[in-house]
């Protein structure tokens, strides 16, 4: 046995701790397997604090002060009176309510040729070709969220794209807790582009203003080679909510990956990114947006793993900071010994609006070999007082003002979206989120 | 009634110990009215401008500037500029992100508003836009663009002076608009200048050289030294300061 010392368990793991004697079993033995493994992680290592380095900055023992009950199915007429405009745009739309998918608000019907949509529920009891890769993807160290979503999670959606197929129209994966008791809501989800695949992937996750719930996201992203992914999340839960999100990517050869992360919700959200670079000639390009008011913490953190030569990576993120809100970034760039010729450039830029916002940018490189460019930068700042006054000087009232320049410093994060409905619903977020500032 | 009279206005730097730079400057423009104001570096053209525009890096410490009948110095700074005060900049500011488009359409709307106007229409502001940035050279690519962001010296100045010519205000202060442009630029924008001369608009042109006044002829041309206007005159007096330089008022004011 170990000797190791235990620190006192809070009321958060004890309850997480109750949570996790009873495991689903569906799925057989190699999920359950699984499952068991992250709740013995879970076990013991609770949740992070502030000296586990990767969640230095989101000291989730500190800022999840309980755990809540699990959440349970929505009736649907009470979720369907959730509307997101993100909803509008002509998506396939796959509703995910508490963590369940529901059926009949889901758009599942007339899939194109090569576009396959299961609920995880579904493949689990039913078995399903693509469960092999669920899981498959590990970061390689302990992350509380992710276990405890591995270990919790029954239910999400599993989306395969055939090699070569073209899907135009995006799917997207409409997250919404409905309800008027704060609950944990889990979803686990599994995306396989296959080869030369070309497919567009949109989540969203929204709840009742003012509810305390928690939401813990996983989805899991296997892309072949020559394929094309985008991918765009849009983040609005209650400013009281707290929400973990995980996504993994492991990426083949000669592939483009792209992946967006708009953020103006929750009271405490962290977003881990994991990308395994495993085929040359790839590219990555992780970017976000974050606009954060009140005594909002929103955490974005990166880890890009280049394990072959000749892949690229590019991350930008823009975050945006009012009143007392605290922004996160950590962006981590591993370049293996093998991964000769990468080029890999992280930047994160914060704009502080108010007096007494703060914004923690940790950008890291970790490189083995020795013929690569990589680069990192981070800037952190209020508004340019000349540029304000150039704009006043034309007439443009003080906060018009800062709008626009606020918009103009998220517009370059938000312009790296392709999907112009998807893009444009991003934009007209920031512009909501800026006119509420009246 | 004089549309800008300025009354032994001083000003320094902002802070308690801030360097006085206006001491005692006055000045009376009336609507269609040009007025050359030129002086060696350092004698405070630039931050008369600043001032009148409403920068705060500067505090007025004594007289008054009354605009249209206004108390100038109480308005914020996108009041002055939908009273009708623009400062063509010296310097225009790059605004990465904001299409010059967008940001001309947002200054107008702005400025009507303000007055208690109605905005202007989508077709009718086109309109307006094309017409005017054909004359001064200005492209659709340019108007698509960040606004000046990767313009070159004379691009801005031209950029300015549409601006101007969009908005249409009362009083116009150039300041030295004439600095980085070469012969041709000079003239694409003495032209665009010209054209908005009008008996209701008045201009301050702020230069170091007489070779601007030669395509903006102004109507009255003052000396300015140490934070004073030392001389006023017609528009040969800047031909005069041309062949003798401004060492003679320094020394005076020394």
């Amino acid at each position: 046995m170990n000797a190791e010392i235990r620190p006192i368990r809070t009321p958060a793991e004890q309850g997480l701790s109750g949570e996790l004697k009873a495991l689903s079993r569906a799925g057989g033995p190699r999920i359950a397997a699984l499952r068991e493994a992250a709740a013995q992680a879970f076990h013991d290592n609770g949740l992070p604090h502030r000296r586990v380095e990767e969640w230095k900055y989101t000291d989730l023992r500190t800022l999840m002060r309980e755990a809540l009950p699990l959440a349970t199915p929505a009736p649907v007429a009470q979720v369907e009176a959730h509307q997101s405009l993100l909803l509008d745009t002509g998506l396939r739309r796959i509703v995910v309510a508490n963590g369940v998918v529901v059926p009949e608000l889901s758009d599942l019907a007339d899939l194109e040729p090569g576009l396959s949509i299961l609920p995880l529920a579904q493949a689990l009891a039913g078995g399903s070709e693509a469960l092999a890769r669920l899981g498959a993807l590990q970061p390689g160290r302990y992350d509380a969220a992710l276990a405890l979503n591995t270990a919790l999670a029954t239910d999400g959606v599993v989306i395969e794209i055939a090699e070569g197929a073209q899907i135009a129209r995006p799917v997207h994966v409409a997250h919404v807790v409905s309800g008027q008791r704060p609950a944990a809501s889990f979803a686990r989800s599994l995306v396989v582009v296959g080869a030369g695949a070309h497919f567009t992937y949109a989540e969203s996750f929204e709840g009742p203003a003012g509810l305390a719930y928690q939401v813990n996201s996983a989805t899991e992203f296997v892309v072949g080679d020559e394929a094309h992914l985008d991918v765009v999340r849009l983040q609005e839960d209650s400013a009281s909510a707290l929400h973990l999100s995980t996504l993994l990517f492991e990426i083949g050869r000669a592939a483009k990956v792209h992946a967006f992360s708009f953020g103006i919700g929750a009271g405490v959200a962290r977003t881990t990114l994991y990308a395994s670079l495993e085929g040359e000639d790839s590219q990555v390009g992780f970017n976000g947006a974050f606009l954060l008011k009140g005594r909002q913490h929103a955490d974005a953190t990166l880890f890009l793993d280049h394990q072959v030569p000749g892949c690229e990576s590019r991350e930008l993120f823009k975050t945006v900071l009012d009143d007392s809100a605290r922004g996160v970034f950590q962006g981590k760039i591993v370049v293996r010994q093998a991964a000769q010729k990468t080029d890999g450039r992280m930047m994160s830029r914060a704009l502080v609006l108010g007096d007494d916002a703060e914004m923690d940018n940790k950008p890291e490189l970790e490189i083995f070999a020795d013929d690569v460019q990589c680069g990192h930068g981070a800037t952190c700042g209020a508004i340019d007082d000349d540029l304000l006054f150039y704009l006043r000087a034309r007439g443009i009232p003080l906060k018009d003002a800062q709008s626009l320049l606020v918009q103009a410093f998220v517009g370059e994060a938000i312009e790296t979206v392709e999907h112009e409905g998807l893009r444009e619903a991003l934009v007209e977020r920031a512009e909501a989120w800026l006119a509420a500032r009246g | 009634m004089a549309l800008l009279d300025i009354d032994n206005l001083h000003a320094r730097i902002g802070g308690d110990h801030g360097k006085e730079i206006l001491k005692g400057l006055s000045l009376t423009v009336n609507p269609g009215e040009v007025h050359a104001i030129m002086g060696p570096n350092g004698s405070g053209k630039s931050t008369l401008s600043y001032i009148l525009a409403g920068k705060d890096d500067y505090e007025v410490t004594d007289g008054a500037v009354t605009f249209d009948g206004e108390n100038l110095l109480d308005m914020e700074i996108d009041e002055r500029a939908a009273k009708g005060v623009f400062l063509a900049f010296q310097y225009p500011i790059e605004v990465p992100g904001v299409a010059t488009m967008t940001f001309l359409r947002a200054a107008l709307n702005a400025q009507r508003k303000k007055r208690g106007e109605a905005e202007v229409s989508t077709p009718d502001f086109l309109r307006l836009v094309k017409e005017r940035a054909g004359h001064l050279g200005i492209n659709q690519d340019m108007l698509r663009r960040g606004v000046n962001v990767g313009f070159s010296g004379g691009e801005k100045k031209r950029a300015e002076i549409l601006q101007m010519a969009i908005l249409q205000p009362k009083l116009c202060i150039l300041d030295e608009t004439d600095s980085g442009l070469d012969i041709d630029a000079l003239k694409v924008v003495s032209e665009g200048v010209n054209a908005l001369r009008s008996p209701d608009r008045a201009m301050i042109v702020i230069t170091h050289y007489q070779r601007l006044l030669n395509h903006i002829v102004p109507d009255f041309v003052h000396v300015m030294n140490k934070g004073r206007i030392v001389r006023s005159g017609g528009k040969e007096l800047a031909l005069e300061l041309e062949a003798n330089g401004y060492a003679e008022y320094q020394q005076d004011a020394a």
